[in-house]
């Protein structure tokens, strides 16, 4: 017990803040993307450190192993992980769909050609 | 080094080097995954975070832009909202059980059952497979529906590509 | 397409891809006993697929893997899934219940798992692929090369 209790979730709010600022702050819309992307591999770090237990091994049985990690997030967080990069598929062809109508992928851009035309 | 790679990611203006950044990132979390001995989700994220998701960002760079605009000033209100929403998580740690710990409330509920009865009731060793598929079957049909979703909702954004007549030349009219 | 001329490349590429075929195979049926399962493998499988299509050119590729056969997969995979819960009720279970699907429970919920296994696997590896064909089957915009935009 420790100062590194909670380092991993301390961690984890790093880069989860980080990927917040940069989907809030920057204009560019592959950006944003790419900052949702870091916001969600923190959230699944996150679970997954909370699913580790000390002296455990991977949730494999087999002989002679009693202390087994919780499968539980795993398996939340395994299928987040395919579901999470076909909702980024997504956002990606919408963002290639937008540079299609508007010529660029800023926002602010974006937001001009809406307003001056 | 996670932290250091993403941050780099984030901050650099050329769009090429951030979906190769972004790759590094999601191969070092599926390396932390096995650390903490999550080997499936590890297999997963290193195939689909460092391998499709960097293709998928790669295609879309061609399709668009590959700089960003330069934007050097810092954001004040986001700066100020990140870091207040940080404190308050943070405060929100200090309450969690420390890490590894057996006793934390996560442990206490179902996946006990799940380790001790999944070899009777369920037949596999792999317990997240007997858990992904049997014990919450219905999760994974609807995670697989999500999928389904997205695809077609590509298929429908960006799928007919109306060809430019030049090129019409070329076999091939279906997505 | 653009790759013709790298004898290297292509060579090396055929080399892998039966290997990385075979090694998705593995990963979708060996599921049960280490790390692996129909999320792993579809996406695996789809890797080969893009590789080839990077290397070959993506003509080539949609010649090997149609656009209908796609969709056909995509679809089958989801009704594969549902189709073994409806089964299941048919027999006298609930929905998605396997351990009816045979004589003896374990069997049963082998062969379910192993059966929505397939489904997940079909559906992944479909709309992987689906998707990345729909990316890399865009033209270019007319007139709009990336280097000349307004800054």
């Amino acid at each position: 017990m420790g100062i590194l209790d909670h380092f991993n979730y301390w961690m984890v709010i790093v880069l989860m803040m980080a990927g917040l600022y940069t989907v809030i702050s920057r204009g560019n819309l592959i950006k944003q993307v790419v900052g949702l992307n870091v916001f969600q591999v923190s959230v699944f770090v996150l679970y997954i450190s909370m699913g580790k237990v000390s002296g455990g091994t991977a949730p494999i049985l087999g002989e002679g192993i009693t202390v087994y990690s919780n499968p539980l997030p795993h398996v939340l967080i395994l299928t987040a992980i395919v579901v999470g990069v076909a909702t980024t598929a997504l956002a990606l062809a919408l963002v290639v769909r937008i540079r299609k109508a508007y010529g660029s992928i800023e926002e602010d851009d974006i937001l001009k050609q809406e307003n001056g035309s | 080094m996670m932290a250091m790679g993403a941050m780099a990611a984030l901050a650099l203006r050329n769009l090429f080097a951030v979906a190769m950044l972004s790759g590094t990132y999601s191969l070092l979390a599926a390396a932390l995954y096995v650390v903490l001995d999550a080997v499936d989700v590890a297999f997963t994220e290193a195939a689909v975070g460092a391998g499709i998701s960097t293709v998928l960002l790669l295609g879309t760079l061609v399709l668009t832009d590959h700089h960003e605009k330069p934007n050097g000033r810092i954001h004040l209100p986001a700066l100020l909202i990140v870091l207040a929403v940080g404190g308050l998580l943070f405060y929100g740690t200090l309450d969690m059980p420390a890490f590894g710990d057996p006793q934390a409330p996560i442990h206490q509920h179902v996946a006990d059952h799940y380790i001790e009865e999944s070899r009777e009731e369920v037949g596999p060793p792999n317990i997240v497979t007997s858990v992904l598929a049997s014990y919450r079957g219905y999760d994974t049909l609807g995670e697989t529906t999500v999928i389904f979703t997205a695809a077609i909702g590509v298929l429908a954004l960006i799928g007919r590509v109306r060809r430019i007549r030049t090129r019409d030349a070329r076999s091939g009219d279906d997505p | 397409m653009m790759m013709r001329q790298k004898p290297i490349l292509r060579v090396s590429a055929k080399l892998l891809i039966p290997f990385i075929l075979l090694f998705a195979l593995y990963v979708q049926f060996h599921g049960d006993y280490g790390p692996g399962g129909g999320f792993q493998a579809g996406v695996i499988f789809a890797a080969a697929f893009i590789l080839y299509a990077l290397v070959f050119g993506i003509d080539s590729a949609r010649d090997v893997l149609p656009g209908g056969a796609r969709r056909i997969c995509l679809a089958l995979g989801v009704l594969l899934y549902a189709g073994v819960g409806v089964d299941g009720m048919l027999l006298g279970g609930n929905f998605l219940n396997y351990s009816i699907l045979a004589q003896d429970p374990h069997e049963g919920q082998h062969l379910g798992i192993l059966l929505i296994e397939l489904g997940v696997g079909l559906t992944v590896f479909a709309a992987m692929t689906t998707i990345f064909f729909a990316f890399a089957s865009q033209d270019m915009p007319a007139g709009t090369d990336p280097d000349q935009e307004t800054p």
